[in-house]
């Protein structure tokens, strides 16, 4: 392979691992947004998305069906969080939330591991193995799936945001709740629609990831984590924030894989992201203030 | 009303997410398809003269494995071989007349809760012997407690460190990543092959494989023309790949367990990478290939023997065990048996043999009839432990395999 | 008066318990017993310092285990490699930590909302995989072995039950400092921020300044737990640095009560008896295994929602039902 041929293959890696990440940071902006609480349990929905349709498709459900019912499935368990984890909450401050998220996070990886074992399994591609060839290297079709579904999550919500009244609405809770219930508008729906909406995200997300990522019960947490540093890069508040930030994760990690040290890539980019945030602590994209 | 209409929800919420899981739980439960059972009948195993049942005060071991943690695919069918097992042993006279009694502690894949586990098995439990742990971290935290404490441990780890240096109430019963390793060279040397690429998977297992690789690589004259690493939950190794692609080895060495080397394999075969990938036992099983899909086709590693039971010569001293062990443990838990309960066969046997040999309970003693094992057939390979060998076993133990067709066969 | 009488009792029988529990382990000399007891010490001396972060500073850190790592490995290297006494590898390990807490703490505890969090997680993740790949220095994941035991001088810490004395000295000693943190001006400032960040800085009180101390000392406090840890078990691997003993030891925090000084000792305590306790009813009861760690999130869960200051709150509820009011909401 030729320097550019590599060159390319990286950024290539570095943007289809870069948008999961992303996507899960979208998950967490958009209940960061409606609740001021980072959702340690994002990375549980990923898992449990994935989880939920290898069993369904072992069952011999059609692909399509399995992939509806494991995100109907996840948006139900995120509704329950929300109920039972939550709600009752409504009133404290940030860090017992947070601490119930990872609460809820724990139970959820312990459920899954009870269910299915500890063992990762995985999904047949949806259409087909047969990679793409670019340049000198190539890219799994599944890949460009969740490429192409993160970016018309990204479209969706942000068009969400701009035109529904429900959209509009979460924007006004972003900004200031006790204004937005003095308007009229239900805080404790939004906090619920939060959580459907980046549940079903991130559980589409985890079936689309796991013909080619494989999953297991265990991996949850570092979708968390990463997505978290993605939303975080962003600007914690922005959703395109979050999925450019999980882009520029990628593709440091990958870069840094090929040409500095695969052992370190991970902490390169960690460390890119710090010094970025040290220097600019609103993120990479300004987070519209009240 | 509100209050009401509230708990209401929270009824109708919790219900669907039972429903949800045990739907899912059930589904997953029953397998599509049957699974291929081996060719011919099942022998039926030899029949043994009915033996007295056990009496008196049952002989403790205790046993410390990664029930639970990263390393519970590791831990979790070590656990239920030591069950298997312990049925089988007290159904059998269980052990110098007397019941066999297991301890099975979880340390979580955590040293701390290891050293903690060992601490109780020696102390408040009095076992006679402790086997396992799972993995190598979890052993080096424990081997100085065993030795000091004078108390036989035989551990199912396959880590350099545990058995060398010796110490003289440490043993060990997997294939150490060293055999493993030359046999990868063998191949290479074989195959006229002077330039590798290494991949490993950053755990301790990787990380051993690596460390012997860079030893034997300079006695062969191999160059590793690169080395990458990827982390246990790692789900892209394409830039790693995409470097050793760039390079052009003559093949590839990738050492780690499920499910990273799956994912290796799925990487290159989208680069387009041709040339022969070599695996460690560590994948040595069915999942790897379910993982790892067509991609795994062609793949090439030592195992032991357990992976391809029913396909080596009725002749090899290791077909009976292998075909009664595999048939037992799949009866019991309706899939087959992988490497690490293997390691737990082995061990507990080894332990089990020693006491007998020791014809009392008592740790010296029984310490000095396991490193007198001779001989004794196993899963990995036929032990012969030695003052200077704990780990007892040779490069017979491996045989080469090639995954074909998503099937494992024995290649000679 | 009976009433009066009857507290009086139960605090004496309280004391009582307290005490004989602490020195069960060595009149009981249990191997086993006191190896809890040492590590619930180690435990207790990281959750006084992070209690003091989340109850006093009102911020979260999710990378302590990274302190708690690098004093452990500063003590295991520093002995093992250079063959220095146990005693400058913890204080080696002390500065190291105070040093990278200020590089991280300085600038990001300027900055209003939870940055700290966000960086002591990355941190950690940074950490672990140095602890991972820094071969020639940490060992990598066999990591490092026979460290000796603590000693200074020629006074060596060689059986398990001088290990528990010197933990509970080092953790009275936490103890100690931790009520003069929070009796202190800074200690005071800190109560006062916590109530209101403007009012406090319009008092003449420098937050940032308060902040960053408390996070300062409660990074040395891991990093000298994590020494302690070394000389223990004369074995480190990067396992226990991680993420998920992170999340342990803010459920030690949060469950034991981060608004007293002993909240987090209480916490410690019983996380470390109840991993023990269920790892001990696993043996009997199948399955408890794999329920533990859904039961570790729900007790979690359950705790932030009906006992909001933690276990150390549980007396004075119960004197009193009256409700206590609650703090403004995140929404």
């Amino acid at each position: 392979m030729s320097l550019a041929d590599q060159l390319l293959q990286y950024l290539i890696t570095g943007v289809s691992v870069g948008m999961v990440y992303g996507l899960v940071g979208l998950g967490i902006t958009i209940i960061f947004n409606a609740t001021g609480i980072i959702n340690f349990a994002q990375g549980e929905f990923v898992m449990l998305g994935g989880m939920i349709a290898v069993a369904l498709t072992a069952a011999r459900l059609p692909l399509a069906a399995a992939v509806i019912l494991a995100v109907a499935a996840v948006t139900m368990v995120a509704l329950v969080t929300e109920r039972l984890a939550i709600r009752p909450l409504r009133g404290a401050s940030v860090i017992p939330l947070i601490i119930a998220t990872i609460g809820v996070s724990l139970i959820l990886q312990g459920g899954a591991k009870l269910v299915w074992g500890p063992e990762a399994v995985r999904l047949p591609a949806f259409s087909g193995e047969q990679p793409i060839r670019i340049g000198g290297g190539g890219i799994d079709p599944q890949r460009l799936w969740v490429m192409g579904l993160a970016a018309l999550s990204v479209a969706a919500v942000q068009l969400f945001f701009k035109y529904t009244l429900a959209g509009k609405a979460m924007r006004a809770c972003a900004i200031n709740r006790a204004a937005a219930r003095l308007v009229g508008i239900s805080i404790d729906r939004m906090v619920r629609l939060s959580f459907a909406m980046s549940a079903a995200l991130a559980a589409l997300g985890g079936v689309v990831l796991t013909p080619v990522a494989l999953m297991q019960c265990s991996q949850g947490t570092h979708y968390t984590l990463t997505g978290f540093l993605a939303a975080v890069l962003g600007g914690l508040g922005s959703g395109l924030g979050a999925v450019l930030g999980g882009i520029l994760l990628g593709i440091v990690e990958s870069l840094s894989a090929g040409f500095i040290s695969s052992g370190y890539s991970k902490a390169i980019a960690l460390a890119v992201a710090l010094v970025v945030l040290w220097w600019r602590p609103e993120g990479l994209v300004r987070r519209r203030q009240a | 009303m509100k209050v009401v209409s509230s708990r209401w929800m929270q009824v109708v919420g919790v219900s669907c997410l039972v429903v949800v899981v045990a739907v899912a739980f059930s589904l997953s439960g029953c397998p599509p398809k049957p699974e291929p059972t081996p060719p011919g009948p099942m022998p039926p195993g030899p029949v043994k003269p009915a033996k007295p049942a056990p009496t008196g005060e049952p002989v403790k071991i205790g046993a410390i494995f990664s029930v639970t943690g990263p390393a519970s695919p590791l831990g979790d069918p070590e656990k239920k071989t030591v069950e298997l097992l312990v049925e089988q042993i007290n159904a059998d006279g269980g052990v110098l007349g007397r019941p066999l009694e297991v301890i099975v502690k979880d340390d979580k894949s955590e040293p701390t809760e290891a050293v903690l586990a060992v601490k109780d098995l020696i102390e408040g439990e009095e076992v006679v012997a402790v086997i396992g742990p799972s993995r190598t971290p979890t052993t080096m935290a424990i081997k100085d407690i065993c030795q000091e404490a004078a108390v036989p441990l035989v551990s199912c780890a396959a880590g350099r460190t545990i058995t060398d240096p010796v110490a003289t109430y440490v043993f060990a019963v997997p294939q150490t990543n060293t055999l493993a390793v030359e046999a990868c060279f063998d191949y290479l040397e074989r195959e006229g092959i002077d330039q590798a690429a290494f991949i490993y998977a950053a755990n301790s297992y990787g990380e051993d494989g690596y460390n012997n690789a860079k030893v034997i690589a300079a006695e062969r004259g191999v160059e590793l023309v690169t080395v990458e690493t990827f982390g246990g939950e790692d789900t892209d190794m394409t830039a790693q790949l995409t470097k050793i692609k760039a390079k052009s080895p003559g093949a590839i060495v990738c050492w780690g367990t499920n499910p990273g080397p799956a994912i290796v394999c799925k990487n290159a075969q989208t680069l387009g990478i041709d040339v022969p990938m070599l695996q460690s036992h560590g994948v040595a099983n069915m999942k790897f290939i379910e993982l790892a899909g067509d991609a795994a086709n062609g793949v090439q590693l030592p195992a032991g023997r357990l992976i391809v039971y029913d396909q080596i010569s009725p002749d090899d001293p290791q077909k009976a065990v292998l075909d009664e062990f595999a048939a037992a443990y799949k009866a019991k838990y309706d899939k087959p048996p992988n490497t690490f309960a293997g390691h737990a066969y082995d061990a507990l046997w080894i332990t089990v043999n020693a006491l007998e040999a020791a014809g009392e309970v008592d740790r010296a003693k029984v310490r000095d009839a396991v490193e007198q094992t001779e001989e004794f057939v196993g899963t990995a390979g036929i032990f012969n432990y030695s003052a200077e060998d704990h780990n007892g076993l040779t490069a017979e133990a491996f045989v080469w395999v090639k995954i074909v067709d998503g099937n494992w066969m024995l290649s000679e | 008066m009976i009433y009066k009488h009857m507290t009086k009792v139960i605090r004496a029988v309280g004391l009582a318990v307290f005490a004989a529990l602490i020195v069960a382990p060595l009149v009981l000399r249990s191997a086993y017993l006191t190896t809890t007891g040492v590590l619930i010490g180690i435990h207790a001396i990281i959750a006084v310092g992070l209690g003091l972060l989340m109850g006093y500073a009102g911020q979260v850190s999710l990378g302590h285990a990274a302190f708690y790592g690098l004093g452990a490995y500063c003590s295991a290297i520093l002995t093992t490699k250079v063959g220095l006494p146990p005693l400058v590898g913890i204080v080696a390990g002390m500065v190291i930590t105070a040093i990278i807490a200020l590089v991280v703490g300085a600038p990001t505890l300027r900055l209003r909302g939870h940055y700290l969090a966000m960086f002591t997680l990355g941190l950690g993740m940074i950490a672990q995989i140095i602890f991972n790949q820094a071969q020639g220095l940490t060992g990598g994941f066999s990591g490092i072995s026979g460290i000796p035991r603590f000693s200074v001088g020629r006074l060596v810490v060689d059986t398990d039950a001088e290990a528990y004395i010197l933990v509970l000295v080092v953790l009275a000693a936490t103890i100690i400092i931790a009520h003069n943190v929070v009796n202190s001006r800074t200690g005071r400032a800190l109560r006062a921020l916590h109530e209101s960040e403007i009012a406090a800085s319009v008092c003449g009180v420098n937050v940032a300044r308060a902040k960053l101390e408390v996070f300062v000392l409660s990074a040395v406090l891991a990093s000298v737990a994590g020494s302690l840890y070394a000389h223990f078990i004369t074995f480190i691997s990067p396992d226990p640095f991680g993420f998920r003993f992170s999340v342990n030891l803010l459920v030690m925090v949060v469950v034991g009560g981060a608004s007293s000084v002993w909240g987090p000792v209480a916490g410690a305590t019983l996380f470390t008896v109840l991993a023990q306790f269920l790892q001990k009813a696993g043996e009997q009861v199948p399955y408890l295994d794999a329920v533990d760690t859904m039961l570790f999130g729900a007790v979690l869960v359950l705790v932030v929602i009906f006992l909001q200051q933690g276990l150390v709150s549980l007396p004075a509820r119960l004197r009193s039902r009256r409700r206590s009011s609650q703090e403004q909401g995140a929404y």
